[in-house]
């Protein structure tokens, strides 16, 4: 063994290994060459057959059957939509029979009218047949027939979603015809999910419908979430928004939300891939984002803070359009998990996708009268102590299934206004007859100025409680003075009462129970409401 | 050393209502805090609620020593969890914005 050096052997080593890697690159370009060389046989071939066959057998049987062809009404072509079978607890508004325009040996995967009513969008590479037959499976499921619901739903009723539920427990009302726009004057009173429905099937009567006309409780999200593909989020409480989140997670749904107030709105896609608890691959939650609820005195409603038709209508557009893109592309079709259930799509297989990139998460704000309008922020990942969605979540289908899960005190409720005694206090009627007799007395009204000017009482001073505190303190009210301070509801008035108080008035300084809801009531009903 | 760093702050989501209905403002912030340690964005919450908001109501602002819950920090289009949080050290022309989550629909 004296003969060799190690250095010689390293180095026939070196060299061996060196002719493996340049054999291996040779073989995988030869493999490469190969398969181009096969590709381009196989195209010849097709081509050479092409220009030497004429048209093929069966190209000559379908025109010669089209030409002897005669209209009749009947039909025996393939149903192409999957026949529902009804939920229990479910009122199926099942699609309507429509003419049938096909002839029996129909072969083609769309029908003649879905190829005219979808043309625009098909002819798109983003949707193509794949997408369309994707969107004709899909089970998408609209929690709240609102300002989002209603332009959410019509554009997926629109782009020829399969099965859409409508879950809404309210009424319409002619206060909210301005944003929701499914919903007509003839319709006040009539349940908000019937009203969609009819608005919906007028626009594309091919959608199976399906109605919860009862609010969404925890006891029934599970069960119904897991009939569906897709869930939008058009609620407009946080204790729904949290609740629809989890079940989202258990269900393993993607879950588009949104929402809006006054001039803006916001929308972030969550759980989206859809991985059970504990897998980090999956999108975060409502509750990744969030993981404590707001305040119940910080929570604005549209009623109380108002809101711009055309705002919450764009974020219900986007939603729309959120869902569109993700059924088109497959991502929920998906592989979730081994034990995961996922959507059952049985009929018409549309080939199963690779699984989604998740791309980063993103929530989209949009202020109407800010420049930019749109701004797009990078947000977090899956939270590593998420109770929905962590490896130690605490939120299982046992304890939501239960009702265990106490969604309204989780996130609070607001207790009423009582900052104020009874002798600090005066009801609407007894003010009416105590104004008339006391001329010196001032009235404050304390609502913003832009409420002020749709209706106000005579003599009535406006001081927006927003500024209120300030004003005293400009000692620009009298405090020697006998003063009554009214506002919408009864509340801001009962504060304003305590910073007079507080800022030494000598004079009686009362608030007006109830304020105008309760003036109304009482004394004036030809007091407008707003 | 610089004595101030200059950002942009922004409130959005009602939140302006709480800083004299204003979105946009330009502070000029002292680059260390009282215990001489660099600005971060938690020193920036506290000069925010002692310095410019203007409303009684705090608590909708702050909470606990923190941004109350329901509020997102975002710090250059990211969110401040993405940055480290309130530790994230300030820069001159860091573009700070307090979104008050939406629930209306
Ligand atoms: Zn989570």
């Amino acid at each position: 063994m004296s003969g060799y050096s190690t250095n010689s052997i390293d180095s026939t080593v070196a060299r061996l290994r060196q002719r493996v890697q340049e054999t291996e690159a040779a073989l995988a370009s030869l493999k490469r060459d190969l398969a181009n060389a096969e590709t381009q046989a196989r195209e010849a071939h097709d081509l050479s057959q092409a220009y030497q066959g004429g048209m093929p057998l069966g190209w000559q049987e379908d025109v010669f059957a089209a030409l002897s062809h005669t209209l009749s009404n009947e039909s025996t072509g393939p149903e192409p939509y999957q026949s529902q079978t009804a939920d229990h607890g479910v009122e199926e508004a099942g699609e309507e029979d429509e003419e049938e325009e096909e002839p029996g040996d129909w072969k083609w995967p769309l029908r003649a009218e879905e190829y005219r009513r979808y043309g625009r969008q098909l002819i798109m590479p983003e949707v193509g047949l794949q997408g369309q037959l994707r969107l004709r499976n899909a089970k998408v499921l609209v929690v709240g027939a609102g300002g989002l619901g209603c332009p959410a739903a019509a554009y997926l009723a629109g782009a020829g979603v399969g099965t859409l539920g409508l879950v809404d427990g309210d009424t319409v009302e002619i206060s909210n015809l301005h944003r929701q726009v499914a919903h007509s004057s003839q319709r006040v009173g009539m349940k908000k999910v019937d009203s969609a429905v009819e608005y919906l099937r007028g626009l594309n009567p091919n959608v199976n419908y399906r109605c919860y006309r009862e609010h969404l409780v925890p006891q029934q999200a599970l069960e119904v979430f897991s009939a569906y593909d897709l869930v939008l989020d058009c609620t407009d409480h946080p204790t729904s928004r949290y609740l629809i989140s989890d079940a989202c997670v258990l269900a393993g749904k993607p879950l588009v939300s949104a929402s809006a107030l006054r001039t803006e709105g916001q929308l972030i896609v969550l759980n989206n891939p859809p991985r059970r608890p504990g897998d980090t691959d999956g999108g975060p939650c409502y509750r990744c984002v969030f993981p404590k609820p707001p305040p119940a005195e910080s929570v604005v409603s549209c009623g109380e803070g108002g809101i711009l038709g055309p705002v919450v209508g764009a974020m219900g557009v986007l939603q729309a359009l959120e869902a569109i893109k993700l059924i088109a592309r497959g991502d929920h079709l998906s592989t979730v998990s081994d034990d995961t259930p996922m959507a059952d799509s049985t009929d018409g297989e549309v080939p199963s996708p690779k699984a989604p990139t998740a791309s980063p998460p993103t929530m989209l704000l949009f202020s109407a009268y800010s420049s930019p309008q749109f701004r797009s922020i990078r947000m977090r990942s899956r939270r590593p102590n998420c109770a929905a969605c962590s490896a130690q979540a605490t939120i299982t289908p046992e304890s939501l299934t239960s009702g265990s899960l106490d969604y309204v005190a989780f996130c609070g409720v607001t207790n009423p206004v009582t900052l104020l005694g009874q002798e600090e206090r005066i009801t609407p009627s007894d003010f009416a007859n105590l104004a008339l007799a006391s001329p010196d007395a001032v009235l404050i009204d304390v609502r913003d100025t832009t409420q002020f000017e749709l209706c106000n009482l005579p003599g009535s001073i406006n001081i927006p409680w927003s500024k209120f505190p300030d004003v005293v303190k400009q000692e620009a009210v009298p405090l020697g003075k006998d003063v009554f301070v009214v506002c919408k509801l009864g509340n801001d008035s009962q504060m304003a009462v305590k910073v007079l108080q507080e800022a030494g008035s000598t004079g009686r300084v009362r608030d007006i129970k109830g304020g105008f809801r309760a003036w109304k009531a009482e004394v004036d009903p030809s007091w407008p409401e707003y | 050393m610089a004595d101030n760093i200059d950002i942009k702050v922004e409130f959005t989501g009602g939140l302006e209502m709480l800083f004299s209905d204003k979105r946009n403002h330009k502070i000029s912030l002292p680059a260390v805090d009282s215990d001489g340690q660099p600005a971060n964005v938690a020193f920036l919450i506290k000069y925010l609620c002692e310095n410019v908001m203007k409303s009684q109501k705090k608590d909708l602002f702050v909470l606990d020593g923190s941004v109350r819950p329901g509020i997102l920090v975002l710090i250059n289009d990211a969110d401040w969890e993405l940055e480290g949080e309130d530790q994230y050290e300030l820069q001159a022309g860091d573009n700070v914005v307090f979104v008050s989550t939406l629930h209306g629909g």
